[in-house]
C-alpha cells in the first residue's frame, strides 16, 4: 500500500552503511542525516505500513478501536531551562505526538536512564515537574523503567516515555495526505524553545529572557476537529523545525508547497537572538506548536478554531500546498523573491563572521 | 524589527531595483567578496530582481571555504591528540580533512568544542589547566582582532596550556590577485562590509588607483547590497573607478583602530595558501615570533604534508567568479554539504552551499 511513496521502493534488506562511518550528533539533528538514518537502516529492518507512513506516531486497528502509539527519548541539556524542564518536556513531546494523529491521549510510560551521581534532588524536581504536567494533561504514567549507568556513560539523565491515545472515528491525519490547493496553517511564532535552550545552555543573555513554548496540543487539537475533519496532516515542528516539518509533508505526499515569509510569526527577542547567532528560525526547534495542512474551504473556520484557543492566539495562514516540484518548499519571501527551503543535513552552524 | 526590518524593507528594495534599471545601459560584472553577502544576495533571491545586464559572481570571501586542506589536516590532527581540547567556531567542524573532518573526530572521542568566542576557549584553559587548549584561529581581519586579543591576553596570564593554530587570510591580495589574473572578468567589487570595519578602506582606494576599478563597501541586508549595486552601476556608467562607503552606519575611512593596533601587535603578514586559489603573496596573517610560546604549530611540533586538493573541484574558478556553481558537472551529485568535494561546498557561506541551500536545479534532487 505504501509502495509509491519515496525511498520505499528498493529497500528489502537493511542495507549497511560504509564501514567508516560513524554516528555523529547531526544523525540526532531530524535534518537529512537522520532521515537517511531512518531510510537505509531502520525503515529496510522494520518495513511494515504502520511504520512506513513515517509519521509522529502509528496508528494500530483493534477490535474496531484505531489505538495510537508513540514514542520518544529526552536528552535536552541543560535540564531546566526558561518555560519548562526535561520533565514536562517528556510529557508534552509524547502527547504533542499523539495528537498530531488526531488522538485523545489514554497513558504514559516514563523509563529513566540515571547517570552514577546524579543529586536525587534534581530527579526529585522532574519527577515532579513530569507529575504535574500529566496531571495537566489529564493522563497518567502506568508504567515504567529505572536503569543507572556508571558516571561518564551518560548525561545525568536521559527520559523516554511512551504514549498510547484513541483516535476519534473519522479522523484520518498523516503527512501523505496533502493534496494541491490545501492550505498551511501554522499555530504561532517559531523558535521559542530552541533559543530558549541554546541561550541556557551557551550562557547568553537577552533583555527579555526567551521562554519554551513547550507545551501539550491536544486540546488545541481537538478544538480544530471538533470544527472540521478535513484536515489532511498536522505535524508538530520540533526539532528541525518548521522548515523540516514541511519538507517531510511535501516527500510524502509528493507536493510542492509554498509559504510566505511576512506571514510566518517570529517574536522578536528570538529573531534578534537568530540574527546574532546566525540561526535562521524556520530550522529552530518549537515544542508547543503545530503546523496543519487543511482543505482549502475549512482554512478560515480552522484558523478561527486556532485563535479562540490559547495556544493558537498568534496563528496564520502560512500558505498553500501546489503541484510544484514534488517534496520541494518553496518561500515566497519579503521583496517577493521566491527561495528553496530546504532540509538542512545536520544542525545549523554558528557562522563564523 | 529595528534596525534590520528597515534594511529589508520591499518597497525601498523594488525603489533600488528601480533605480539600477534606470541607469544601466550595458553588460557589467560585479563581484560581492564576503560569503555573508553571497549568503543574503541567495536568501532574498536579490539577483532575480536584477537587470538581466548586472551579473553577480561570487567571491573567495567565505573564511571556512579558504581555509587550506593543510591547515584543516594540522587541525585534525592536533584534536585527535589525548591531551588536546581543540576549540572551534562552529561551520568549521564540517570541512573536510583529506580523510575526515572535526565532527568524525569528536565522534571517534576527541575532545572538540564549539565557542562563540576566542574568549571562550581561554576561560576552558583556566578551568582545566591539565590540558592543552587549541584555539583555531581562522577568518579574515574580521575575527582577527579577537583572536589576537586572546593570544594577548594568555601572554599577559602566563598562561602555559593554551595554544592557536593561525591560519588568518586578508582580503586586499586576494582581490589584487582577480585582478591582476589575464582572465579576470569582473568590473566592479562590493567590498566586505565587516571587514571595512575592522580595516577601514585606505587599501581599497589603492586598488580602485592600480586597477581602475570601481569598488563600494557594502553591508549585509538586502537594501545595503542594493545600494552597493546601484554605485556601483553609477560609477561604471560615468566612468569613474573609485572607492566609495555605502555601509556608512558601520565603516569609517580608517576602521577601528584599537583592533588595528592588537592585530598588528600580535599578527605579522605572511604569505598564505587558500583553498582553491592557491598560494597569494602578503595575504595572511601568522603569529609574531615574540608570541611563538603559543603557536600550535611549533609546540605540536607539525610538519607540512603538502596534500592536494581534489582535482574534479572546480573551486578556483568559482572563487574567481568564472564559473558559477551551478556550471559545475558534480554540483548537487557527487558535490553536495553532505559529502563535498571542494571549499565552497563546505560552510553555508560558500558559494555552491548557498545555491545548494536556496536554489537548486531540478536535476540537482
Amino acid at each position: 500500500m505504501n509502495d509509491k511513496r519515496p525511498g520505499l521502493e528498493p529497500l528489502t534488506c537493511p542495507v549497511l552503511l560504509p564501514a567508516k562511518d560513524t554516528v555523529l550528533l547531526g544523525h540526532g539533528s531530524g535534518g537529512r542525516l537522520t532521515a537517511e538514518l531512518v531510510r537505509k537502516l531502520f525503515l529496510p529492518a522494520f518495513h511494515n505500513p504502520a511504520l512506513a507512513r513515517l509519521d509522529d506516531q502509528a496508528v494500530i486497528s483493534l477490535d474496531g478501536l484505531r489505538l495510537a502509539f508513540t514514542t520518544d527519548s529526552f536528552v535536552v541539556q541543560p535540564l531546566f531551562f526558561p518555560g519548562g524542564d526535561i520533565g514536562s518536556l517528556a510529557v508534552h513531546g509524547t502527547v504533542n505526538d499523539l495528537a498530531m494523529g488526531g488522538a485523545r491521549p489514554l497513558c504514559l510510560s516514563a523509563a529513566f536512564i540515571l547517570e552514577e551521581g546524579l543529586p536525587l534532588a534534581t530527579l526529585e524536581r522532574v519527577v515532579r515537574s513530569m507529575q504535574e504536567a500529566a496531571a495537566a494533561v489529564g493522563v497518567e504514567i502506568v508504567t515504567g523503567d529505572t536503569k543507572v549507568v556508571e558516571k561518564g556513560s551518560g548525561d545525568g539523565l536521559f527520559i523516554n516515555t511512551t504514549g498510547l491515545g484513541v483516535v476519534p472515528a473519522g479522523v484520518e491525519l498523516s503527512a501523505d495526505r496533502a493534496r494541491p490547493g490545501d492550505r498551511v496553517l501554522l499555530s504561532g511564532s517559531l523558535g521559542e524553545h530552541g533559543i530558549a535552550v541554546l541561550a541556557r545552555r551557551e550562557g547568553l543573555e537577552f533583555d527579555c529572557p526567551i521562554e519554551s513554548d513547550s507545551a501539550p496540543l491536544h486540546t488545541l487539537v481537538a478544538a480544530m476537529l471538533s470544527v472540521s475533519r478535513a484536515i489532511r496532516c498536522l505535524r508538530d515542528p520540533t526539532r528541525g523545525g518548521l522548515a523540516t516539518a514541511l519538507n517531510e509533508i511535501a516527500a510524502q505526499s509528493r507536493v510542492g508547497i509554498r509559504i510566505e515569509e511576512a506571514a510566518i510569526p517570529v517574536r522578536e527577542e528570538v529573531q534578534g537572538a537568530c540574527e546574532l547567532l546566525g540561526l535562521d528560525p524556520l530550522y529552530v526547534a518549537n515544542e508547543g506548536k503545530l503546523v496543519a495542512i487543511v482543505a482549502p474551504e475549512v482554512a478560515e473556520p480552522l484558523l478561527a478554531a486556532l485563535r479562540a484557543h490559547p495556544l493558537g492566539a498568534r496563528a496564520q495562514l502560512i500558505g498553500a500546498v501546489t503541484d510544484g516540484r514534488p517534496g520541494e518548499v518553496v518561500l515566497r519571501t519579503r521583496l517577493g523573491t521566491s527561495r528553496l527551503v530546504d532540509m538542512l543535513s545536520g544542525d545549523q552552524l554558528p557562522r563564523i563572521c | 524589527m529595528k534596525f534590520i526590518d528597515e534594511y529589508r524593507d520591499p518597497r525601498l528594495a523594488h525603489a533600488l531595483v528601480a533605480r539600477i534599471t534606470r541607469r544601466v545601459t550595458r553588460p557589467w560584472v560585479l563581484m560581492e567578496i564576503c560569503g555573508g553577502q553571497t549568503h543574503t544576495l541567495m536568501r532574498y533571491g536579490i539577483d532575480s530582481l536584477l537587470p538581466p545586464q548586472i551579473e553577480l559572481v561570487h567571491g573567495p570571501g567565505c573564511p571556512v571555504c579558504v581555509t587550506p586542506l593543510e591547515i584543516v589536516d594540522k587541525a585534525i590532527r592536533l584534536a585527535s591528540l589525548p591531551e588536546v581540547t581543540f576549540v572551534s567556531y562552529g561551520d568549521m567542524l564540517r570541512v573536510p580533512g583529506s580523510e575526515t573532518d572535526l565532527f568524525h573526530v569528536k565522534a571517534a572521542g576527541g575532545d572538540v568544542r564549539v565557542v562563540y568566542s576566542p574568549m571562550d576557549a581561554l576561560r576552558l584553559a583556566r578551568a582545566q589547566p591539565e590540558r592543552q587548549v587549541v584555539f583555531f584561529a581562522i577568518g579574515f581581519e574580521t575575527t582577527a582582532p579577537a583572536n589576537a586579543r586572546a593570544a594577548w591576553q594568555a601572554r599577559r596570564e602566563g598562561l602555559k596550556n593554551f595554544s592557536l593554530l593561525v591560519s588568518h587570510v586578508l582580503v586586499p591580495p586576494a582581490i589584487r590577485l582577480l585582478l591582476g589574473s589575464p582572465v579576470n572578468r569582473v568590473q566592479g567589487f562590493i567590498a566586505p562590509g565587516h571587514v571595512c570595519t575592522v580595516m577601514g578602506y585606505r587599501e581599497y582606494e589603492a586598488l580602485s588607483r592600480d586597477f581602475r576599478v570601481p569598488i563600494v563597501v557594502g553591508g549585509f541586508e538586502p537594501l545595503d547590497l542594493l545600494e552597493a549595486i546601484a554605485m556601483l552601476v553609477e560609477q561604471l556608467e560615468q566612468g569613474r573607478a573609485e572607492t566609495e562607503n555605502q555601509y556608512v552606519r558601520s565603516v569609517t575611512c580608517e576602521g577601528n583602530r584599537p583592533a588595528q593596533q592588537i592585530m598588528e601587535e600580535v599578527f605579522e603578514v605572511c604569505d598564505r595558501q587558500w583553498r582553491g586559489l592557491g598560494w597569494i603573496p602578503g595575504s595572511g596573517l601568522r603569529l609574531r615570533p615574540e608570541l611563538a610560546a603559543f603557536d600550535a604549530e611549533r609546540i605540536f611540533g607539525l610538519a607540512d604534508t603538502g596534500v592536494e586538493e581534489p582535482a574534479e573541484c572546480q573551486s578556483a574558478q568559482v572563487l574567481q567568479g568564472l564559473k558559477k556553481p551551478l556550471d559545475c558537472p558534480a554540483f548537487g551529485n557527487r558535490c553536495t554539504p553532505e559529502n563535498p568535494l571542494g571549499a565552497p561546498m563546505v560552510s553555508a557561506e560558500g558559494a555552491c552551499a548557498a545555491y545548494y541551500q536556496y536554489r537548486r536545479p531540478a536535476a540537482g534532487r
